[in-house]
């Protein structure tokens, strides 16, 4: 039996807890964590202002709960390692959100997630709460084009959250916000690489298991299975296996523009991720794609997994406008775009 | 043995002890071909059933109600929500009634199975716990007695989970692994028989 891994917790049965106490006091008073529930919401929202709600599993830190702030959303409903939250706790955030506009939910495609948030949907729905569903399904690895709804959120949760957050935050109605965000989904395609597997605190246990030299391409944020389980190749290499499967999936085309983000899964270095990205962009100057904004840093992760991620989203005037509002959360901030 | 309300509540007590005692064998279930959450998030939600049944609300109906609410509001995940459904749909079989039947155990069961596949849109096949519920349904249909339902039903979603290994998991996290997922019995069923199986040691006595 492998060794527990090394980590700095108290009890681990009590870290989520623990962790959300320090995600909401690290906030410096923007956010607040709701009495009795796991479920952290923006200090001050807007009488009348459309409510996002996000969510999902903790352990993917700073994923979703550190995502709550100016242009970003409104409230998260955390569920514990790798697990999705609650109807309860969906419902009880939801209502701490809402401001007469309704809620936008937006979380990645996970059957816990799916069924979870439904029943808090429904829970709302008894109460006139209007309710709609948004579901990330970036990752081109977990199912092919044609069964887009067997696809799961990875990465690309991060530029959902901030064109969503934007829009929720300067549109007045739920149906405009549910548009926008849909656009977004639509031209949003994402891919991972495994190198090393991460572990739940609880049981200190790998989620899954990798021999020394093997990645393995697409693989998903809990270890479920990709596209390729092969020897570890050069950066380049990988990156353009990567690449050729997001650019081929949408079909990004000479003439489009892009967001570009590389998400690192936990324990990857900026340095590989640097050299990845320049390998990202020689690839996207060959086919005449521009990169409107790029983002190379730490968003989904899954406790100490190493690997990284490439998310491409197309931009058109209006999602470029919200994207690039400023926005400030403990996990993620950003300056207005030039 | 007969169940009545207060027997109701020790069944489900009983329960979730027999859940408790295996956490370690539904993580290890789980990281095969999961990501070893499910042992934990069982033991959040039936540690929390062994705390309601200690003073449970009145009527069978409202003892597995109760059972289902701890368990969706503890349990988190795919779990939380299916395990929690059997109870909360399934306590509707035992309004009004005074003890736990045969009928009544089979029509629980069949209200479980019912909103399990509601709620996960999956059918038999699909490498789920509803592989083990929903044979366990048909088992105990037609039975003579409880104790002779309970055994039918904790036979038949062993055999269920047995049958589960050789299942391509088509849903929830496993379902990437396609192929690589055979040959391991799905976690969620081996839960089902686990809570299946403490029912007809209950009501053996």
């Amino acid at each position: 039996m492998a060794k527990p891994i090394k980590k700095i917790l108290n009890d681990p049965r009590r870290a989520v807890h623990e962790m959300l106490d320090g995600l909401v006091l690290a906030s410096d008073g923007r956010t607040r964590r709701l009495p009795g529930v796991d479920a952290i919401v923006k200090a001050e929202i807007p009488e009348g202002k459309v409510a996002l709600l996000i969510g999902g599993g903790s352990g993917h830190e700073p994923l979703f709960h550190g995502f709550i702030g100016e242009n970003m959303g409104d409230g998260a409903a955390c569920g514990q390692f790798f697990a999705a939250p609650a109807p309860h706790i969906v419902y009880e955030a939801a209502k701490a959100v809402h401001r007469g506009k309704g809620v936008l939910f937006l979380y990645g495609n996970y059957a816990g997630d799916n069924m979870n948030f439904d029943i808090g949907a429904e829970m709302l729905a008894d109460e006139g709460i209007e309710v709609r569903t948004l579901r990330v399904t970036d990752d081109v690895a977990a199912a092919p084009p044609e069964r887009m709804h067997d696809r799961r959120g990875i990465a690309g949760d991060l530029l959902m959250i901030r064109v969503a957050g934007a829009a929720a935050a300067h549109l007045g109605s739920l149906d405009e916000v549910e548009r926008v965000a849909k656009k977004a989904m639509a031209g949003l395609r994402s891919m991972g690489v495994a190198v090393l597997a991460g572990s739940i605190p609880e049981t200190g246990k790998l989620t899954f298991e990798l021999a020394d030299d093997e990645i393995e391409i697409g693989m998903g944020a809990h270890g479920e299975a990709g596209i390729s389980r092969q020897k570890l190749g050069t950066a380049d290499e990988i990156t353009d296996q990567m690449m050729e499967k997001i650019l081929a999936d949408l079909p990004f085309r000479k003439g489009d523009e892009v967001a570009l983000l590389i998400n690192n899964l936990g324990a990857t270095t900026m340095m590989e991720m640097l050299v990845v990205n320049r390998r990202i962009r020689q690839i996207l100057a060959d086919r005449g794609i521009t990169v409107h904004r790029s983002d190379v840093g730490t968003w989904v992760t899954s406790q100490e997994m190493a690997g990284l991620s490439i998310s491409l989203m197309r931009l058109d005037a209006e999602l470029k406008h919200y994207l690039d509002m400023p926005s400030r959360s403990v996990g993620y901030s950003s300056l207005e775009a030039k | 043995m007969r169940v009545d309300e207060a027997g109701a509540a020790l069944m489900l007590a009983a329960v979730a002890r027999a859940v408790l005692d295996r956490v370690d064998d539904l993580t290890d279930a789980d990281l095969a071909i999961g990501d070893g959450d499910h042992g934990i998030g069982m033991r959040r939600g039936f540690e929390a059933v062994e705390m309601v049944m200690e003073a449970p609300p009145p009527g069978i109906d409202g003892v597995f109600r109760a059972a289902g609410m701890a368990i969706m509001s503890n349990t988190g995940g795919a779990a939380g929500a299916v395990f929690g459904s059997v109870f909360t749909a399934g306590a509707a079989a035992f309004a009004m009634q005074e003890e736990i039947t045969a009928e009544g155990f089979t029509a629980f069961l069949a209200a479980a199975e019912g909103a399990v596949q509601r709620r996960g849109g999956v059918a038999e096949g699909a490498k789920t716990m509803l592989d083990a519920l929903a044979p366990a349904a048909r088992a105990a249909a037609g039975a003579d007695d409880l104790q002779a339902a309970t055994a039918a039903a904790a036979k038949a979603a062993l055999a269920g989970v047995e049958a589960t290994k050789a299942m391509i998991a088509t849903t929830g996290k496993a379902r990437s692994l396609g192929e690589r997922s055979i040959g391991h019995p799905d976690p969620g069923a081996i839960s089902m028989s686990i809570i299946l199986g403490a029912m007809r040691d209950y009501v053996a006595g």
